[in-house]
């Protein structure tokens, strides 16, 4: 009983964290502690929160995606110029016609999908580190996405941006599809084959081959659920926007996700995430990039903060894992 | 290298002494005023179930864990180390079970690894390799200082780390396990190594299962249990059935409680396999409720023939027939799915999920083939680890305990539970007590038998002889790849099984000839 109340204590210690951030920032600054404020702060961090979702899984299996950020910018600017008005003057695709909405997401989802499939073929097959290998698709992606546009796609339709930037009563939609996405993550994570076996896989991948598991086929999953992710973060990136910019949407995005992923508890030594934790590690970026902004504290400064916060909270992780060892 | 070794006078009884040791964890107490006293120049053995507390005690020793209370006397003078640096440089130093080579490094890197001689600021490796040499001579090892760490065998770099061990000058080295990764004749070398420094006035202590090693080479011993020192006594004064007894607490009548029964068809039939240079042409038969052992060095191939027919390894040639049906089995999927399963000899390496708990870990081979639907039915995943951890008797605190804090033998029993979920129909077990104390042994062994009686066939490996002569209906004996004997239980006894394991099969060789 005791060890239990213990052990559950060090699994929420995270929100302890995020409570007493919260708590500094309502005293430094009136505003923070407002229901607008809060919808604010969600609303900043739906997108990079999407995407955490996503790296998370991948951390969880000993990876890592890097490209989720650029392969984003990808697909906003290829799907943005899709949904572009037909007769809007400085169309990106000139003369073609403008794709319904549905149509523009489906295919920018499928491409998300293809960009993580042949990244996680070549993890699974090769044994390159993931590291490596979403290396190059980041550079690729990036390029990619300048080569086909070389200006900001912008004028783009109503029904496209509508998962960025419409509102369903109080409620952002852009905040609604992260929560989907949270309870989609969980219910992987904790309900079904593919979850158990990325635990497995991250824990042991022996063990996981000999108990009868695909790695390979699992692993490459995992890259599909990162990329479509990515791809859903860029559709909403460009719609909140009402633009995409092949060089800088989605920008370092992939740092904030895996931060977040990686101040939730998910261990880059593999086999332990908790969806809740990563909701958590989503939170606290929030609450570190809106409150300081409203405490009128330099960019520069806020990344510092950022950065110790990341490196203490990881260091606590790492002496919990290590004792248990 | 080995002045100072003369202050070590007779009139010392004593090298070191440890009196009322206590340790304790949050929650636990790991030692509960543990004694110690070793004697120079000899062979002090501890022994102790999994969990008696000999790791624990040594490592309060060496300053990895600092003791809650007790007197640590070395050499006459009270000492308290705080790392395992200042228990070296006082001469105490330890061979770890889990052996840590920088594979990427030298032999002589790893050896002189923290504490390379130096030529002012550069790092001196002439020297190096010189001592290295001079050490190996020594110890009568055949082994290049310039080799690569990774290109050795794990035995060879378990001889390295003894020689690190060594070299340190010391007065006191401790051994935890050593042997688990040697072959016979590696065993022997150790052997005279420790004569050697025996000779020498270094007092070894030894941590090891292995009853006849044991009686072998140790002067002392000294049981634990439960964290609680039972007794000490020297080796010739005690029996094997005694110093069990002790351990345990209780008399183990029977460590192979073999039970006869009926043994049917043929339900598994192995055809010339072939893969790699270590499963050269195997045939054999396995029946209905029958128990096979599989005999021979290590490196016979024996691991290698279970890892083919279960799909991990690529099979050249040959045939795998199963209930009649030829089978062509390319991954450890399709074999649980033809109701074969594995228990590898690797524990650590590929059977547990450390992190994961007791539930997970059971349930993972049957969740895998789908038998839980979806949503995972958590209901059932419940009720069926709960009715192993009942049935074979796991110990374990709840079914979230991370199985990493579990004792080895209950980590074994929860991977059988995890293959007896797939429900299969041949049960291959690789080396299926390595490394767990006797009580839980005997459980297994008794749990082999009852299984094989459920009408299921059972293909044992293992190397220790005692092992597979006293679960086994009949005996497989394997050297380099080959087959070189089959016995029947009426034929088994340890000389004949050594013979056939050191030498080829005539009609294997003919075989290979006329191909």
């Amino acid at each position: 009983m005791n060890a239990k109340t213990k052990k559950m204590i060090s699994d929420n210690m995270i929100w302890g964290v995020l409570i007493l951030l919260i708590l500094i920032m309502s005293i430094g600054n009136k505003n923070f502690f407002t229901l607008a404020n809060f919808k604010t702060l969600l609303t900043g961090e739906a997108i990079k929160g999407v995407m955490a979702f996503g790296v998370a899984f991948a951390i969880l299996t000993k990876g890592i995606d890097l490209s989720i950020g650029a392969s984003a910018a990808l697909i906003a600017c290829v799907t943005g110029a899709l949904v572009q008005a037909a007769d809007y003057g400085s169309r990106i695709l000139e003369g073609g016609t403008q794709f319904p909405a549905l149509a523009a997401i489906l295919i920018g989802l499928f491409m998300g999908a293809l960009i993580g499939l042949v990244q996680g073929s070549i993890i699974a097959y090769t044994k390159m580190p993931a590291f490596i290998a979403t290396l190059g698709g980041q550079l690729v992606c990036r390029a990619a996405a300048k080569i086909f546009t070389t200006r900001p796609v912008s004028n783009l339709s109503d029904g496209y941006r509508f998962l960025g930037s419409a509102q369903i009563g109080p409620l952002p939609v852009i905040v609604l599809v992260f929560l989907v996405i949270f309870a989609l993550a969980a219910f992987i994570l904790g309900q079904t084959r593919f979850g158990k076996s990325l635990y497995a896989i991250g824990g042991n991948d022996q063990a996981a081959r000999v108990a009868g598991i695909n790695v390979e086929k699992n692993l490459m999953l995992t890259y599909v659920w990162c990329g479509v992710l990515a791809a859903l973060a860029g559709i909403m990136l460009a719609g909140r926007a009402g633009s995409a910019d092949p060089a800088s949407s989605g920008l370092n995005y992939e740092l904030d996700a895996i931060a977040a992923a990686t101040v939730g508890g998910t261990s880059h030594t593999g086999g332990v995430c908790r969806v809740t934790g990563v909701l958590c590690g989503v939170l606290i970026m929030g609450v570190i990039n809106n409150g300081l902004v409203l405490l009128g504290v330099d960019d520069n400064y806020t990344n510092i903060i950022k950065g110790v916060i990341i490196v203490v909270t990881v260091a606590f992780d790492m002496k919990k894992n290590t004792k248990k060892a | 290298m080995d002045k100072g070794r003369g202050d070590l006078s007779l009139s010392e009884e004593y090298v070191l002494e440890m009196h009322d040791i206590v340790k304790e964890f949050p929650g636990v107490k790991a030692l509960k005023g543990v004694k110690l006293q070793v004697r120079p120049g000899t062979v002090h053995t501890l022994m102790g179930e999994n969990g008696a507390g000999k790791s624990t005690l040594m490592k309060c020793l060496i300053g990895i864990q600092p003791v809650t209370s007790g007197k640590i006397i070395y050499k006459g003078k009270e000492v308290n180390y705080r790392s395992t640096r200042e228990a070296l440089d006082a001469g105490i130093s330890m061979i770890f079970q889990e052996l840590s080579p920088v594979l990427e490094r030298t032999v002589a890197d790893n050896v002189w690894l923290g504490r390379e001689p130096k030529n002012g600021i550069f790092t001196d490796h002439k020297k190096m390799r010189e001592d290295c040499m001079e050490l190996f001579q020594r110890m009568g090892l055949d082994l290049d200082p310039d080799e690569k760490m990774k290109n050795l065998t794990v035995a060879k770099m378990q001889m390295v780390e003894i020689i690190k061990a060594v070299s340190y000058n010391a007065s006191i080295v401790i051994m935890d396990e050593p042997t688990s990764a040697l072959t016979e004749s590696e065993v022997e070398d150790l052997f005279k190594i420790i004569e050697d420094l025996k000779a020498k006035g270094v007092a070894i202590i030894y941590i090891s299962h292995k009853m006849d090693e044991i009686f072998r080479i140790s002067d002392d011993i000294s049981v634990y249990r439960d964290g609680e020192y039972i007794a000490t006594a020297p080796a010739k004064d005690l029996t094997q059935d005694e110093v069990i007894k002790l351990m345990v607490g209780r008399e183990i009548t029977n460590m192979f409680p073999k039970v006869e029964c009926p043994i049917g068809d043929v339900t598994l039939k192995v055809e010339d396999l072939c893969a790699g240079r270590l499963v050269r042409h195997v045939s054999f038969d396995l029946r209905k409720g029958e128990i096979l052992g599989f005999a021979g060095l290590v490196g016979a191939g024996r691991t290698e023939i279970m890892e083919t027919i279960f799909g991990i390894r690529h099979k050249e040639s040959g045939r795998i027939i199963k209930d009649g049906k030829e089978l062509n089995i390319k991954s450890p999927k399709q074999a649980i799915e033809n109701h074969i399963a594995l228990l590898t000899e690797d524990r650590r390496g590929n059977g547990i999920i450390g992190l994961l708990g007791i539930r997970e870990n059971m349930c993972i081979a049957k969740l895998n083939l789908g038998k839980y639907g979806l949503p995972l039915n958590r209901k059932q995943m419940t009720d069926d680890t709960q009715r192993y951890i009942d049935s074979i008797r796991v110990k374990t605190p709840s079914q979230e305990t991370p199985i990493m804090n579990l004792s080895g033998g209950n980590q074994q029993k929860v991977l059988v539970g995890r293959w007896m979920l797939t429900e299969p129909d041949i049960l291959i077990v690789d080396e299926p007590t390595r490394g767990i104390d006797v009580g839980a042994k005997a459980e297994i062994h008794s749990l082999l038998s009852e299984l094989a009686g459920q009408g299921r066939s059972i293909i044992v490996v293992s190397s220790e002889l005692p092992e597979v002569m006293g679960v086994a209906d009949r005996i497989v004996i394997m050297h380099e790849g080959y087959v070189s004997g089959v016995l029947d239980r009426s034929e088994f006894s340890q000389e004949t099984i050594m013979k056939y394991a050191t030498s080829h099969k005539e009609e294997a060789e003919n075989k290979e000839m006329s191909k």
